[in-house]
């Protein structure tokens, strides 16, 4: 039986905690009476997910079985999450694999050919072969592939239209095949609460002019949290284009779930609290300190991003689209939910190497505050773990580091925009269309592997609601540069980073350390 | 008087140059350089004065010759032994405080008719170096018979003077030569409202030419590339836009310029690119990143001395570029024919140029000097000068 999460307060028995540090790990000892929070154990994976997959699709949820919606000679689509997640990416086979691989067998029985596969990556970079190859699997690339199988481009003029606007004047668009198929069936992963729903098409086959009437400085500041649909305005505004395209075209929707078991047995140590470590898993752990103490980041980049985490699939729900999230996102909580009791002065966190848009790449300065400020944060309901005007530590090392083939804008984003101005709002008025329209970005996410020219600035507005809340947000063995560029504070250490806290905390502040990855979401009582 | 003089010595040169020019080589008795009593030089024609140097700057091209990195070919352009300096604010015989136009044409040789390149008004470009009553010589510095600014007594003709006002301090009015040259370069690279300019490099000429493109071709953006703190400081000072690093000058100008940037084996080109950059280190790097992130049928101007460089050409001919250079001054068309040495002299009094120097040194002190002035930039220095006030007192 696995256990729930846990809150544990530190007493002298408590061991130091890990500390994700990058592409490195620390063991801190944390000061006494401080609150450690644990992430629930992962789920029992289903048994047979080839059949939950089957029943899924024979009884879906409001709406008729898959099988009689098929019929010879419609034009089918199939549309599926990118490689942004699972994190780290799932071992083979990817769950996407297993339903997609369901579907196409039913349509091939019904005696559908018009089928296309589309990766909804939205504005997020191309996948390689190799990494779509992963997540489909090796039948369906080598019959589709590549083409009836193939990547969503929103700057692609030709091959995105026009829906409508919303009756809050959002506009629509969408991938134009998917717009003009009989029926589109959207595969998702649900890893947590931000992803699925309305929002997988509204982002995954939309463009710029479409997502930017969410991904926007004042929706996310209107978002609390936007881990939390019902709180979230990300979410509102998703669900109102989400049904102008359900109102298009005829939507069949997939949405699968996994567990928390995000690591493989190397890094086994990683998903266990530190009180239950083996000396299996301390000898884990020291092997793995030494190597990232002393290996170049290149090295250890390649170790860590090899890794691939033994998911199991906990649900998988069809039909229509509000009905399938709801229950997913019931699935999801199950997982990762944690009662905490009341907000602290400090939160502490420990920043891992890994993030929804640095797969294959490092964790750029502005991808630590997407990461540590944006989702590390927001994994909350009701309100933050931290109270308003506490202070926020994180650990990661900050290095002045991009890759020019993923994150282009990012460097001039860095570089240009947070050397005139931090504020998500004023950025946004000044640089926005400059980011989005930069015609050798755009050609770079269309015909490279670039993420789109806008997209820097996404990843900086989802930190606006941590930056908004906290009094100070202090960064512990970061690059102090880098930092002071990012608008923080540096320390040392872990006990410098207290000490400076005090100074807007006040003396003996209350300590919580949010113990992740694996993911959690803290629901703090109201 | 006492001076410093540079012999041509073709061992000596030998020497400091596989030294790779070394400070303490090329200011040691095997150097060119030498500290002595000398003849004083003797006026040429009667109309000739006596300029008493007060401040004299160390210019990037007398490191060049002193650390064996000059071109060759200004050579046979220069008459041995030569009183270097050229950058010169200093006092006449009846007390006037003067800087000199170091240009050596037609109408301070005495040739008449000029030259059709003097005629224009551009005496940096005079056919007529080797003519008349004095030594070959492009400059006053590069004369043997005109003397220099690093020796107590220099002569000059008197179209060579020009009188500096009572709100110029000496050690604003040293840099008055080296920026009319870079007037003189901002005239000549044109650039309109519209351009994206882009100014490599923050030495002396460099800041200089930044401060002169603003004041006298106003671009959209003005981009420098520095390399230190202090130019980094200046540059923006000095009406830079923006100012980079030498590495993060290709995503830099690509961001402003919103063009498009190719790696290439070596090093990498833009697609587009600045409208009108200007070259002020004249080294091979410099000179061949400035080629190839101008954009196609764009402006290179070579402001700063290049020595033999290895450039190349490819994207010059691909890109139709042009690259043109910027040597000294005279006067402008593009400003109705005014001395360009007249509108550096107005301009200067807004502009603080004194903060640009320092450390000054005595002759006696030159090895100091020179090595501070080779390593200028990184020491937070921009114009280290000679300061021969205290050789009159």
């Amino acid at each position: 039986m696995p256990r729930p999460g846990a809150v544990i307060e530190v007493d002298r028995n408590t061991p130091p905690v890990l500390f994700h540090f990058g592409e490195g790990i620390r063991l801190e000892k944390m000061p006494l009476g401080a609150r450690i929070v644990y992430p629930p154990d992962p789920l029992e994976p289903i048994a047979h997910p080839e059949r939950a997959i089957k029943r899924a699709l024979a009884k879906p949820l409001e709406d008729d079985p898959l099988k009689s919606l098929l019929r010879r000679g419609m034009k089918m689509t199939i549309a599926f999450d990118d490689l942004s997640l699972p994190l780290p990416p799932m071992a083979a086979p990817d769950v996407r694999q297993l339903v997609m691989e369901e579907v196409i067998d039913m349509a091939a029985e019904a005696g559908i050919d018009d089928l296309h596969i589309i990766a909804a990556l939205g504005l997020h970079r191309r996948m390689t072969e190799d990494e779509v190859r992963h997540i489909v699997g090796e039948r369906i690339f080598t019959t589709f592939h590549p083409d009836r199988l193939y990547q969503h481009d929103g700057e692609d003029l030709e091959n995105n239209v026009y829906v409508g606007k919303t009756a809050q004047g959002e506009e629509v668009t969408l991938n134009r095949r998917a717009a003009e198929s009989d029926l589109v069936i959207y595969v998702n992963l649900t890893l947590v609460p931000m992803d699925g729903g309305h929002k997988s098409m509204s982002t995954g086959l939309a463009s710029f002019r479409s997502i930017r009437a969410h991904h926007n400085a004042k929706t996310l500041l209107a978002s609390r949290s936007y881990m939390n649909p019902p709180d979230s305005a990300l979410h509102q505004s998703c669900i109102r284009q989400g049904q102008l395209i359900e109102d298009t075209v005829r939507v069949f929707h997939i949405e699968t779930t996994v567990n928390n078991h995000a690591f493989p047995a190397v890094a086994n140590f990683m998903q266990k609290r530190e009180t239950d470590w083996t000396p299996q898993d301390q000898a884990m752990f020291l092997a793995t300190k030494q190597m990232t103490d002393i290996m170049p980041p290149a090295f250890k980049r390649n170790v860590f991003h090899a890794m691939r985490a033994p998911y199991g699939m906990t649900a998988v729900h069809a039909g229509q689209v509000d009905a399938v999230h709801d229950k997913t996102l019931e699935a999801v909580r199950k997982q990762i939910n944690v009662p905490v009791e009341g907000q602290t002065d400090i939160v502490t966190l420990g920043v891992p190497y890994l993030g929804p848009y640095n797969i294959n790449a490092p964790m750029n300065p502005i991808l630590v505050v997407c990461m540590g400020l944006g989702y590390l944060f927001n994994f909350y309901r009701n309100k933050p773990v931290l109270r308003k005007g506490g202070v926020l530590i994180l650990t990661h090392p900050c290095r002045y580091e991009f890759d020019a083939v993923q994150h282009p804008s990012y460097i001039d984003y860095y570089d240009e925009v947070l050397a005139d101005t931090k504020d998500p709002i004023e950025i946004e008025k000044k640089y926005e269309i400059r980011f989005a329209e930069d015609p050798w970005f755009r050609q770079l996410y269309r015909k490279s592997h670039a993420y789109h020219g806008i997209h820097p600035h996404y990843a900086w507005i989802w930190a606006a609601h941590a930056m908004e809340h906290a009094g100070d947000i202090i960064f512990v063995g970061a690059d102090r540069d880098v930092v002071h560029r990012l608008g923080f504070k540096c320390a040392t250490t872990l006990d410098d980073a207290f000490e400076m806290a005090e100074q807007t905390v006040g003396r003996y502040p209350s300590v919580t350390h949010l113990r992740t990855p694996p993911i959690m979401l803290a629901d703090v009582e109201a | 008087m006492l001076a410093l003089t540079y012999a041509r010595s073709i061992p000596a040169f030998a020497v400091v140059k596989a030294a790779g020019g070394r400070a303490d080589v090329a200011t040691s008795a095997l150097s060119m350089l030498k500290l002595g009593d000398v003849p004083e030089p003797q006026l040429p024609a009667r109309d000739w004065v006596r300029v008493m140097p007060s401040l004299s700057g160390i210019c990037g091209s007398d490191l060049a010759a002193i650390s064996g990195h000059v071109s060759l070919y200004l050579d046979p352009l220069t008459s041995y032994p030569f009183i270097p300096g050229h950058e010169v604010v200093g006092v006449l015989d009846d007390g006037a405080r003067v800087v000199i136009e170091p240009a050596l044409g037609c109408l301070v040789r005495g040739v008449d008719p000029p030259c059709p390149r003097c005629a224009e008004g551009r005496p940096g470009l005079c056919y007529n170096v080797t003519e008349g009553p004095i030594e070959v010589g492009l400059q006053t510095g590069y004369c043997a018979d005109t003397g220099g600014g690093w020796g107590e007594t220099l002569v000059a003709h008197p179209s060579q003077v020009h009188p500096v006002p009572d709100s110029l301090t000496d050690e604003a009015a040293v840099l008055i030569e080296p920026f009319a040259c870079c007037v003189h370069a901002a005239l000549r690279g044109g650039a309109t409202k519209d351009d994206m300019v882009v100014v490599a490099g923050a030495g002396t000429i460099g800041l200089l030419t930044v401060a002169a493109v603003k004041l006298f071709t106003p671009p959209k953006r003005l981009i420098a590339i520095a390399k230190h703190p202090t130019q980094r400081d200046l540059a923006r000072k000095l009406g830079a836009d923006q100012v980079v690093a030498p590495a993060d000058v290709f995503q830099r100008v690509r961001f402003a310029t919103a063009a498009r940037r190719l790696e290439g084996m070596n090093r990498p080109l833009l697609l587009g690119g600045s409208d009108v950059t200007f070259e002020c280190v004249g080294r091979a790097d410099s000179l061949n990143d400035a080629v190839r992130f101008t954009r196609e049928g764009g402006t290179v101007v070579v402001v700063g001395m290049p020595g033999e460089q290895k450039v190349d050409w490819a994207p010059i001919w691909q890109r139709e570029l042009t690259v043109t250079g910027a040597y000294a001054y005279g006067t402008e068309p593009k400003r109705k024919g005014r001395k360009t040495f007249e509108l550096a002299l107005e301009a200067a009094p807004e502009m603080h140029l004194d903060e640009l120097t320092g450390p000054l040194f005595g002759l006696g002190e030159y090895r100091d000097a020179i090595a501070y002035a080779m390593s200028a930039g990184r020491l937070g220095a921009v114009k280290v000068a000679f300061d021969l006030r205290r050789l009159r007192a």
